[in-house]
């Protein structure tokens, strides 16, 4: 029986429709601190919705409206009052392609640290270089930090989007799909990276590969058609789902 | 022949045909202008401004004009870069994607864009007396700029709304401000393209003759301050056209020719500018 977890992140009846189209319905999970919680489903089943509530992302698109609660260390994300360039900070995302910033190396590390305020030459290059080599990316690049981002290979700057989150000094890690524009090399890097990770910040991932959700999950929430099918501890839901969607999608009856 | 491949030859055929009506026409343009300027170009013309008798064929030459059209296109684009890239970052930044505002504003772009110059001239003449000023530098800046600024606008939002959505969610991910985003990672990934505009509207405002000819005046003089009158390019080939002098119709197109050499260089410039701007850029 694995300890029972405190609670990171608890989304409370939380419903997202764009432009009147239900996304996500009523959806309620408590996801556990520090644990990677994999969010599984069929295709357009709201999981990228989902992540993009977790840091209000979804605001960015016309006609969409949200109710419910996400509550991070009991603060409300969508309460009117809630600042929403505080709450991202404490959430780096990855995203599906890496979509790295148009300047150099070392700058795209360097970006979130110098818009919240630090302009020390010194720490600045100390945050760089802990954060790539957090990320696995120091020894292939430092010796060229002044180069394009974009010169790196796709793998590279995935890795170089996660050092660039983890250099906000975010607690949450939010990760859609990353590595599905990857080589199984980098896929795997990447997946390194996550469990190493794992006892430090709370890591919610999109996935679409069974295999990958087994690897890494300790926490599984499953969806279907924008609701909440089944959550719970990874070998719980893995081993013995309860509902038949959830059966079905890990025996690949669905997909 | 079977009735594919003629329609490939008829084709090819009128591709061609249009290459080299295009390359008669540029041919046309640059050597008219060379063959019936290059005689009458000389340092002179360069580097004096007209002397008493210059319009009778009196000695002297158009920097008065050369000076004046680099302030005042120089002005107006300085100007209208102030107010287009708020626009342009406004628009595709901060508004929303389908908004009225948005729809309305690129479409009164389209409009304005469209509007012949000596319609920017005659507002811009109205709107100088409405503001109690005389012709002069200061007049010709405001009427240039208003025919600029659409022109400007467009450009600059064609490359900005190329900037990948995605790329901006980045920025906000890490808790950016919208401003932040828009100046550090938006323009800094549109910067050649915005700087291509700004060149683009420099070479348009440059080569106006309408706009000019009621709001900043002509003058002999180089302008010594916003107030005063000055002189153009497009204004001085226009005067000197109309003589029925032969040697200062030559000067006309002495003067195209400079005011063209200005447009290439600017041209030039603009390539090579953008190109090393976009060494960062995301592909
Ligand atoms: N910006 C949007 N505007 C309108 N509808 C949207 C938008 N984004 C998503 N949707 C709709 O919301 C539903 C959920 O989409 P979402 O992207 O969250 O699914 P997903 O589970 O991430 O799918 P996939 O696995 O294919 O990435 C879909 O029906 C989709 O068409
Ligand atoms: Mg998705």
């Amino acid at each position: 029986m694995p300890e029972p977890s405190t609670t990171h992140i608890s989304v409370r009846n939380l419903s997202v429709h764009y432009g009147g189209q239900p996304a996500l319905k009523n959806v309620s999970v408590n996801i556990p601190d520090r644990k990677i919680t994999a969010v599984l489903g069929p295709s357009g089943c709201g999981k990228t919705t989902f992540l993009r509530c977790l840091n209000r992302l979804v605001d960015t698109v016309d006609g969409v409206s949200v109710s419910g609660q996400v509550l991070v260390d009991g603060e409300d994300l969508f309460d009117p009052a809630a600042e929403v360039t505080h709450i991202r900070k404490k959430m780096g995302l990855l995203s599906q392609r890496p979509y790295p910033l148009p300047m150099s190396i070392y700058d795209n590390v360097a970006y979130g640290p110098r818009i919240h305020g630090q302009s020390d030459r010194g720490e600045l290059d100390a945050l760089v270089e802990h954060h790539l080599k957090l990320a696995g990316l120091w020894d292939e690049v430092k010796g060229r930090l002044r180069a394009p981002a974009t010169s790196l290979s796709i793998g590279q700057q995935q890795r170089l989007c996660l050092a660039r989150g983890l250099a906000v000094g975010p607690e949450i890690i939010l990760a859609d799909e990353p590595t599905s524009a990857l080589d199984p090399i980098s896929s795997a890097h990447i997946e390194g990276k996550f469990k190493e990770l794992r006892d430090q910040y709370t890591i919610v991932i999109v996935t679409h590969i069974l295999r990958q959700a087994r690897r890494l999950a300790d926490y599984v929430i499953f969806m279907y058609m924008g609701e909440l099918v089944e959550h719970g501890p990874a070998a719980e839901v893995f081993n013995a789902p309860r509902e038949k969607q959830t059966r079905e999608y890990i025996s690949g009856v669905i997909s | 022949m079977n009735r594919r491949s003629a329609e490939e030859s008829i084709f090819k055929g009128l591709m061609g045909l249009s290459f080299l009506a295009i390359l008669a026409a540029l041919a046309t343009i640059v050597g008219t202008v060379v063959w019936k300027g290059l005689p009458a170009m000389n340092w002179d013309m360069l580097t004096k401004t007209p002397s008493g008798g210059f319009y009778l064929g009196g000695s002297g030459g158009v920097l008065n004009a050369i000076v004046g059209s680099l302030y005042l296109a120089g002005g107006a684009t300085v100007a209208s870069s102030c107010l287009a890239l708020p626009i342009v970052l406004g628009l595709n930044v901060y508004a929303r994607r389908a908004s009225r505002l948005v729809t309305f504003t690129r479409f009164s772009m389209d409009v304005l864009a469209g509007v012949p110059s000596i319609v920017f001239g005659a507002v811009g003449y109205v709107l100088m007396v409405a503001l109690g000023l005389k012709a002069s530098l200061l007049a010709g800046i405001i009427a240039v700029a208003l025919l600029i600024l659409p022109i400007m606008i467009k450009a600059m939002d064609e490359v900005v709304r190329l900037v990948p959505q995605e790329m901006a969610e980045a920025s906000a991910a890490l808790g950016a401000t919208r401003l932040e985003t828009a100046f550090l990672v938006v323009a800094r990934q549109a910067l050649p393209g915005l700087a291509t505009a700004v060149l683009i509207a420099f070479g348009r405002g440059v080569g106006d003759a309408a706009s000019v000819l009621f709001t900043a005046g002509f003058t002999d003089n180089i302008p010594d301050s916003l107030m005063s009158p000055a002189a153009t390019l497009p204004l001085a080939v226009f005067f000197q056209l109309g003589s029925n002098l032969p040697e200062v119709q030559e000067r006309a197109y002495a003067a195209a020719l400079i005011l063209m050499a200005m447009i290439l260089i600017v041209s030039l410039v603009t390539r090579e500018l953008s190109r090393r701007l976009s060494r960062h850029n995301v592909r």
